[in-house]
């Protein structure tokens, strides 16, 4: 990518000039053609690639159902990537995502199979993944624990939750109008359901990172959660307040993947955690928060369903698909080291005094 | 992670006064186990018999075991998730080395099972030091890419206990004086950990490297090769218990081991071993697996539904993260007030 200098990857706050507002990428410092060599552009490129793959594999691959068909597989998935983007950005992680979608859909099963009726039953889970995200996030934003311990506790304690509720149990029966939006496009379009609400959902939290004040305070949190705290962010409201819209969301998420399947089990969605962290991280978000980009993460969320509906269709084992997942995580997050690796490598076989460290923090006057 | 992790005020402190209070740990979930079989036994008379201790310090061996990896790697402020894969592949590939050769030496066999941990532990530990990226995501994307594999070379097959030799399955089953081999192979080898991270130089730099990289880095301590062979031994040992897993259950699909790296985490955290890093020992995080395991085997011996388990997991590890905020915020400020009054710690 364009990881041959400094100047275009991931630096600390430390090496900017003061008085200068941060874009994600510092574009203003780099020419106009660099500009263009972004993560972003790189996907653009993938995505165009997997479609030739796809296309050149099978003559139906460009058809209209077939992209219903990566909106109904991926949708959930791309849904969840979003508030997991607002959270890597404030430098934080939520592992319990995948978890959250299975107990939404059990909560709503068990009380469905209990006699509730469905739109009340909905309404619960949601508020079970409010009461869920608000349990992150108070060990992280109010406790100041890791995010990354936390959510693996939450996530084995979901997970063990919906277990309690319903194994071995699988409820179905939900209605069949409900049930549609797993074989039914909205009406006019080839869109599924869930890929038109992560359109939906996309547009927004595009319009609230990247065109807001809160949005704003998000990257600065990231970035620099000291100098965001003393220049009067909320920081701690505003990380609490992620890891509910995550519960939410996410539990909205499951909602759709009980009904898509028409079916609800307590392992629904078991493992998924990894499909919405590579989604993020693919997208070009920073792990270390602070960068990316909504259309970065809906390009990779795009790419990644486009490719694992190209790879099944090419007759590629589910074990295979796994794997490609896992590496291309890896890729997502080691590329944009790379420069930064062989930086540090060049500095220590030039100047063999200076201590090994990739970073130089630029004084400026 | 580093970049994730909050300050940690006075760690080094707290750790030059704080081996009392780490012993305090290990004798509060020595206490806790105590009362967690009392009561059960309480509830159900025949749980107090060797054969259920055996069964216990067998349940536990093998995520004790892997416990003693996760605390190293752990307490060098990382994590490894891969463990629970590697121990699904070593056991399936040795069990498929048996299965084409019922003749295969048992020390051989282990020595495979860790020469293919100690592989995935070396990936591990070089993508980890070299790109410096947060472990947690590097280990999980090689979860995936060994469980993936590991479906491949299985294909849906299951190596069936006709497969394994009876000198091998006697590491599961047979006992020493009461004691089940298996058990004993653990305890040998929690013990020599924990005499090596008390004694050794180059396992207190791991305790440094964790409370604070910069001042480790800049104290000369080889921070990347630390954390290099906190990962190697942490794959060498999950290649290792995936020998054993085979010995013990003498029988190997797609599913052997799954799931074990949340279990291995819990059993570390709860066990003690701070999650950012810094603190911990080995045989609080073997206390910790023996605590999740006992409290296992009393849900079934007091007929509640196992699928508890994971729940009591999950909410332990929670509370316990919590509990070792709480212990470490209120260590600082009495150290505070001691030097304030006293200068005397």
């Amino acid at each position: 990518m364009t990881s041959e200098t400094s100047t275009s990857i991931p630096t600390p706050p430390a090496s900017s000039p003061p008085g200068k507002t941060y874009t994600g990428l510092d574009t203003s410092a780099v020419p106009l053609w660099r500009g263009l060599l972004r993560w972003e552009s790189a996907l653009v490129v993938v995505f165009l690639g997997v479609l030739v793959m796809g296309a050149s594999n099978s003559s139906t691959f460009l058809d209209g159902s077939n992209f219903f068909f990566i909106g109904v597989n991926e949708g959930e998935v791309a849904i969840m990537a979003l508030p997991l983007l607002l959270i890597v950005m404030t430098g934080e992680m939520d592992l319990s995502v995948a978890s959250m979608l299975g107990l939404s859909g059990t909560v709503m099963g068990y009380l469905f199979q209990n006699g509730w009726s469905i739109w009340p039953a909905m309404l619960a889970a949601l508020v079970v993944g409010a009461l869920g995200g608000a349990l992150n996030g108070f060990l992280v934003a109010g406790l100041g624990l890791p995010s990354i311990a936390v959510t693996i506790g939450s996530l084995t304690l979901f997970r063990g939750i919906a277990e309690i509720l319903l194994a071995p149990k699988i409820v179905t029966g939900f209605p069949i109008s409900l049930t549609n939006i797993g074989v039914i496009p909205i009406s006019g379009t080839e869109l599924s359901y869930s890929a038109g609400i992560f359109l939906v959902m996309a547009l927004t939290v595009g319009i609230v990172l990247h065109a807001t004040p809160l949005g704003r305070s998000i990257i600065a949190i990231g970035l620099q959660p000291e100098a965001a705290k003393f220049s009067g962010i909320r920081v701690n409201r505003i990380k609490f307040s992620l890891y509910v819209f995550s519960g939410v969301v996410c539990s909205f998420a499951g909602i759709l993947f009980a009904l898509k399947n028409s079916s609800v089990s307590y392992d629904a969605g078991l493992g998924l955690e990894l499909d919405v962290v590579a989604v993020v991280l693919f997208g070009g978000v920073s792990i270390f928060g602070g960068r990316g980009t909504v259309i970065g993460v809906v390009l990779s969320a795009v790419t990644f369903g486009t490719l694992l509906q190209a790879l099944t269709q090419m007759g590629v084992q589910a074990e295979v698909q796994k794997i490609i997942t896992g590496v291309l995580l890896l890729l997502s997050l080691v590329l944009p080291r790379m420069g930064l690796v062989i930086a540090g490598l060049r500095d220590r076989a030039t100047q063999p005094a200076k201590p090994a460290q990739p970073i130089q923090p630029v004084q400026s006057a | 992670m580093s970049a994730l992790a909050p300050p940690a005020p006075g760690r080094a402190r707290l750790l030059a006064r704080g081996s009392s209070l780490l012993r305090a740990r290990e004798l509060s979930l020595f206490i806790l186990i105590v009362l967690v079989f009392g009561g059960t036994t309480l509830k159900n008379h025949n749980f107090a018999s060797a054969n259920s201790v055996q069964q216990l310090l067998t349940g536990a061996a093998l995520i004790a075991l892997l416990g003693v990896g996760e605390t190293l790697v752990i307490i060098t402020n990382n994590v490894d998730l891969s463990v629970g894969s590697v121990v699904g592949l070593s056991a399936y590939l040795v069990g498929m080395v048996f299965k084409h050769n019922p003749n295969f030496p048992v020390l051989l066999a282990l020595a495979l099972g860790i020469a293919v941990g100690a592989a995935v532990g070396a990936v591990n530990g070089l993508i980890t030091t070299v790109s410096k990226v947060p472990s947690l995501v590097v280990t999980l994307a090689t979860l995936y890419i060994i469980r993936g594999a590991d479906g491949l070379i299985v294909n849906g097959h299951t190596i069936d206990p006709e497969f394994i030799p009876k000198s091998f399955q006697k590491i599961g089953y047979a006992t020493f004086l009461g004691v089940p081999w298996l058990a004993i192979i653990v305890i040998v080898i929690v013990a020599g950990a924990g005499f090596a991270m008390r004694s050794f130089r180059s396992s207190r730099d791991l305790y440094a490297i964790g409370s604070n990289p910069e001042a480790a880095e800049l104290a000369g301590i080889p921070a990347a090769k630390r954390v290099f062979t906190a990962f190697l031994v942490s794959g060498s040992l999950a290649g290792l218990a995936g020998a054993l897993f085979l010995a013990l259950h003498a029988q190997i699909d797609v599913t052997g081991g799954k799931g074990y790296e949340l279990t291995v985490v819990a059993a570390v955290v709860v066990g003690g071993v701070a999650i950012f890093g810094g603190s911990g020992t080995v045989i609080g995080a073997a206390l910790g697996a023996v605590l999740l395991n006992t409290i296992d085997q009393a849900l079934v011996a007091t007929k509640v539904s196992p699928f508890w388990n994971l729940a009591i997991a999950g909410g332990l590890l929670l509370l316990a993260i919590v509990f070792d905020r709480w212990l470490s915020l209120r260590v600082a400020k009495s150290l505070q007030s001691a030097e304030g009054a006293h200068h005397d710690v």
